[in-house]
């Protein structure tokens, strides 16, 4: 269908304009899937356990008498009521197995499937955490590996996995910022942080203890107050969190200078990798001068991202702070065999129960080995030129908050739909009537209105073509029958829900009815 | 092109050509030239088959639980998982979607995390619960930060017979906001060497404690005294918090009937295989009224403008995207995608099966447990009530036993000793639904014959 024909067929408000793929979740309005509570029928059951081979003992003999059930409201059902019902509601999720998923900030990359098989194989599924590490010498060699892969890739040498998305990482470099400063003799009171930074930054600030202190940003460049940034940093500061490249995607070209500046008053450079994506092959953090990065391997290698998790957030800092990771970490011993060090008396601990996330360290594992140094440098590469083809795309029907060569995402600025009552919340929606999910919206904070837009490496120039000529049909239906942009979604099982009522009157649980 | 890119020489220039240069290297200008692009120390690529082969290898070089006998559980447990559970967290729907941010197009993960919400609330017997955390140990830091700030206290005491590894987490959480995290003794190692539960913590109660923490049932496999213990924290304006193990569940009461105020529970192992500790999925649930300091994203209903129910995240205002420095936690989405395993691992066994795996757990151990007794030199905890972990003396040291045991090709259970060297002759031992009675002969064989 051509930009044209959409425009015509959106005219009339809420008539099917395509349902891409055939999928149904742009289909209409549906109804909708009964609770699993409400299928349950008294008696029916999915399976049955072996019989008992062992000799019983009455288990009124073991659990003492006030301490035994005897209700559990779980529903009951038959192995096909709960396959029809969860396959049921995965058709009600768009995917990026079968669309474009352009969120910005979040790199919604393809991940390769025989990276699902290697995380199957029975040798690494059936491993108990705590087993003698002479019966899981393969799986202490993953862990090895992929902390020396990225140590190379990111220029820093010192990795634990144990942190398990990226926000716990960034709690755990935190932390350890906090122990190195300890030791030093010192507690430091302040976090510098960019106003366009995600908000898991100064939460996590917090979490370690510190106050942040908002560093503003050049409204022409994009990249943060050079002066701002001076005049507020001081002996106090711990460290400054930056993202790079950053929020807006754009490279901070005196990072150097910063992590100078930082580092001649003691304050360590925390560097949130959210953003990695861009910078794999071309450019190594630890080169210029960040002392802590953490990796979202979910966004930056190959982690599907399952609907919110599991991911992996490793941590990976200069040899200064090596000490501090937490423990224990795999280390190789002179026999080449694997083992752990739990013997680090400056680390800060246990971020995790065991190892982190493993299943997700092996699919990452795979990844970079089928990667390899030449398909890491193309990673990077293709992510920055991808997000330019799409930038030069749509610059002839949207501004962007910032206008020049972007790298692995960029920001539109949604102000100009207001003079026609559409807001970027509207454009989101009728996307969605177009075949796509949004972009991130609203993010970063510094830019009013902002559509967030980030294609990955592994997109086709086709598919950037199909969704810049959607986006740009929208803009054109923005501009010319704006009611149809402001109550989409038209195409959608639901229309726009009430997030009003939801947070004033919650309904958080199913709640069987009072009869 | 190698990797996963779809454009090909032609395509770039011509997107190159777009844009408005020549080369890619334009692109990246911003980036300081002495650093762009470093000669990376890493081999060349694989195939997809030599990727497959190295990592098979790999995986084969490993101990696979499931073709050795094995009693360890010490908080991970092996349980079986029906296969209907892997084929439909499979679907690309669920594996390759992202957090419900537009929930028009997300009703399918926003009313799964609805329907483990209310079956986290079910089991434990809570209100509120919210889409799980990352696992027990951090839900465990979790709920310790949580409660002191609903109480604007900074103390919290927790169990020595609360999992080590989550005391650990806890330790670590606890630095940053200065918390001062207390360890109460519950259990002491008798002359004989064997172990005896405490139960009084009277003399800690008082009113500078945000919460208490234990775990039910707890590390040693026994079950804590936990009456009059929520009556005894309330009177000081603290807060009761159980760590819960699910399968428990089954057969003994939810801790939403002792006065739990916020309950952790990790959910791993009722939907997936050991995986080696991770991805693991922390349970988390509270009191209604505690949930505006609740951490992590939550679902809830509401309606669309026809009126038709829908699903969206709700009561973000807790949430750090919004709230930034003053959010209740750090949080993002955590593990969406195991939590959904472990939701349909609850639909498919229901509360009879649930209860069938737990009565065959504590039937197997305590089978176990009574052959190990009859061993000359081995005792048995016995007057303590347990389910299906318990704690051994042996008559050598537990490391020993235990490589006595591999030897045989047995994994043992787990040696207390690494957690305190007085229990060095202590061995923790578990059985689950999935522990055959021949591997328990085995084992009692192997024991007896040290």
């Amino acid at each position: 269908m051509t930009t044209t024909e959409h425009t015509e067929s959106a005219v009339h408000a809420g008539a099917p304009l395509r349902p891409a793929s055939g999928h149904s979740i742009f289909a209409g309005r549906q109804e909708g899937i009964p609770v699993v509570f409400e299928k349950s029928v008294k008696g029916r059951r999915a399976g049955k356990v072996p019989a008992l081979d062992v000799p019983t003992v009455d288990l009124d003999e073991i659990i003492p008498a006030g301490e035994r059930r005897h209700e559990l409201p779980l529903p009951e059902l038959s192995e096909l009521d709960v396959v029809r019902h969860f396959t049921r509601l995965s058709k009600r999720n768009y995917s990026i197995e079968s669309e474009f998923y352009p969120l910005g900030s979040c790199t919604m990359k393809y991940n390769p499937k025989i990276d699902e098989n290697v995380a199957a194989l029975p040798g690494f599924r059936n491993l108990h955490p705590l087993q003698p590490a002479s019966t899981v010498q393969g799986a202490l060699q993953v862990i090895y590996d992929i902390q020396r892969q990225l140590a190379e890739i990111t220029g820093l040498p010192g990795v634990s996995t144990q942190p398990v998305a990226g926000a716990h990482g960034e709690l755990t470099g935190i932390l350890m910022v906090r122990a190195a400063h300890l030791k030093q003799g010192r507690m430091r009171r302040k976090v510098l942080i960019p106003d366009s930074a995600h908000g898991t930054n100064p939460a996590t600030a917090a979490m370690a203890g510190y106050e942040s202190i908002t560093i503003g940003h050049d409204r022409i460049t994009g990249e943060l107050d050079f002066e701002d940034f001076k005049s507020k940093l001081d002996d106090d500061c711990a460290a400054i969190m930056i993202t790079l490249p950053n929020t807006l995607g754009l490279f901070e070209r005196r990072i150097e200078e910063i992590c100078r500046l930082a580092h001649e008053v003691g304050c360590f450079v925390y560097c949130d990798g959210a953003n990695l994506n861009a910078l794999v092959g071309q450019i190594r953090p630890g080169d210029l001068g960040v002392d802590l990065l953490h990796v979202n391997l979910h966004k930056t290698f190959a982690v599907p991202h399952g609907g919110g998790g599991p991911g992996g957030g490793a941590i990976c800092v200069a040899a200064a702070l090596e000490p501090f990771l937490p423990a224990p970490l795999v280390v190789q011993a002179h026999d080449g065999s694997f083992a752990y060090d739990a013997d680090r008396p400056d680390s800060i601990g246990r971020v995790h129960s065991y190892q982190g996330n493993f299943n997700a360290i092996l699919r990452s594992y795979a990844y970079i080995l089928q990667l390899g140094k030449e398909g890491l440098g193309d990673l990077g590469a293709n992510a920055v030129l991808n997000a330019n083809y799409m930038r030069a795309l749509l610059a002839d029907d949207f501004s962007f908050y910032v206008d020049r060569i972007c790298m692995h995402e960029f920001v539109l600025d949604g102000r100009p739909f207001k003079e026609f009552g559409v807001r970027t919340l509207d454009i989101a929606k009728r996307l969605i009537d177009h075949g796509y999910h949004p972009p991130t919206i609203y993010f970063p904070l510094i830019a009013p209105e902002a559509i967030m837009i980030e294609p990955t490496e592994t997109e086709s120039k086709e598919t950037m073509d199909a969704f810049a000529n959607a986006l740009i049909a929208v803009a054109h239906e923005a501009r010319t029958t704006p009611s149809v942009v402001q109550n989409a979604p038209h195409m959608t099982p639901v229309g726009r829900l009430d997030e009003v009522r939801a947070a004033r009157q919650p309904d958080l649980r199913w709640q069987a009815p009072v009869s | 092109m190698s990797g996963f890119i779809s454009t090909t020489p032609a395509q770039r220039d011509a997107m190159l050509s777009r844009i408005g240069v020549s080369t890619i290297d334009q692109l990246f200008e911003d980036l300081p030239s002495e650093h762009y692009r470093p000669d990376l120390d890493l081999p060349a690529g694989l195939s997809e088959l030599e990727t497959w082969q190295l990592l098979r290898k790999l995986s084969e070089t490993n101990f696979d639980l499931e073709r050795h006998p094995s009693f360890l559980g010490a908080g991970a447990y092996r349980h079986f998982v029906p296969a209907a559970i892997g084929h439909l967290i499979s679907r690309g729907e669920f594996l390759t979607s992202y957090t419900p941010y537009q929930p028009e197009v997300s009703q399918g993960t926003l009313q799964a995390v609805y329907e483990w919400q209310s079956i986290v609330c079910a089991l434990t017997g809570m209100d509120i619960s919210n889409a799980s955390v990352y696992d027990a140990g951090t839900g465990t830091g979790e709920a310790a930060r949580m409660a002191c700030a609903l109480t604007r206290r900074r103390r919290v005491l927790v169990l020595d017979t609360v999992n080590p590894r989550y005391r650990e987490v806890l330790a670590t959480y606890a630095s940053g906001p200065d918390i001062d995290v207390e360890t109460v003794s519950a259990f002491t190692a008798r002359p004989d060497g064997t172990l005896g539960r405490m139960t009084d913590f009277s003399s800690k109660i008082d009113d500078s404690v945000a919460c208490m923490i234990i775990q039910q049932p707890n590390f040693l496999g026994w079950m804590e005294q936990v009456e009059g213990l929520s009556e005894a924290l309330a009177s000081v304006g603290a807060i009761l918090v159980v760590i819960a193990d699910p399968v428990s569940l089954g057969v003994i009461r939810p801790p939403g009937a002792y006065g739990a105020g916020i309950v952790v529970g990790e959910g791993k192992w009722t939907g997936g295989p050991v995986d080696f500790g991770g991805p693991l999925v922390g349970m988390f649930a509270c009191r209604k009224d505690f949930v505006r300091q609740m951490p992590g994203r939550i679902v809830g209903s509401t309606i669309d403008g026809d009126g038709r129910k829908g699903y969206v995240l709700t009561l973000a205002t807790r949430e750090q995207h919004i709230r930034r420095e003053k959010a209740t936690s750090n949080i993002c989405t955590a593990e969406a995608l195991i939590a959904l395993a472990t939701t349909i691992y609850f639909c498919h066994l229901g509360p009879v099966g649930l209860r069938e795996v737990a009565e065959q757990s504590i039937q197997k151990a305590h089978y176990l447990a009574s052959r190990i007794s009859q061993l000359p030199g081995y005792t048995v905890q016995s007057t303590v009530p347990w389910l299906y972990e318990f704690p051994v003396h042996c008559p050598k040291p537990a490391s020993h036993v235990n490589e006595a045991l591999l030897r045989a090709g047995i994994i043992g259970g787990y040696d207390l000793g690494l957690e305190d060297p007085t229990l060095a002759h202590s061995l923790l031992l578990c059985c689950t639904e999935v522990t055959p009675r021949s591997d328990i002969d085995r084992l009692v064989d192997v024991l007896g014959s040290l």
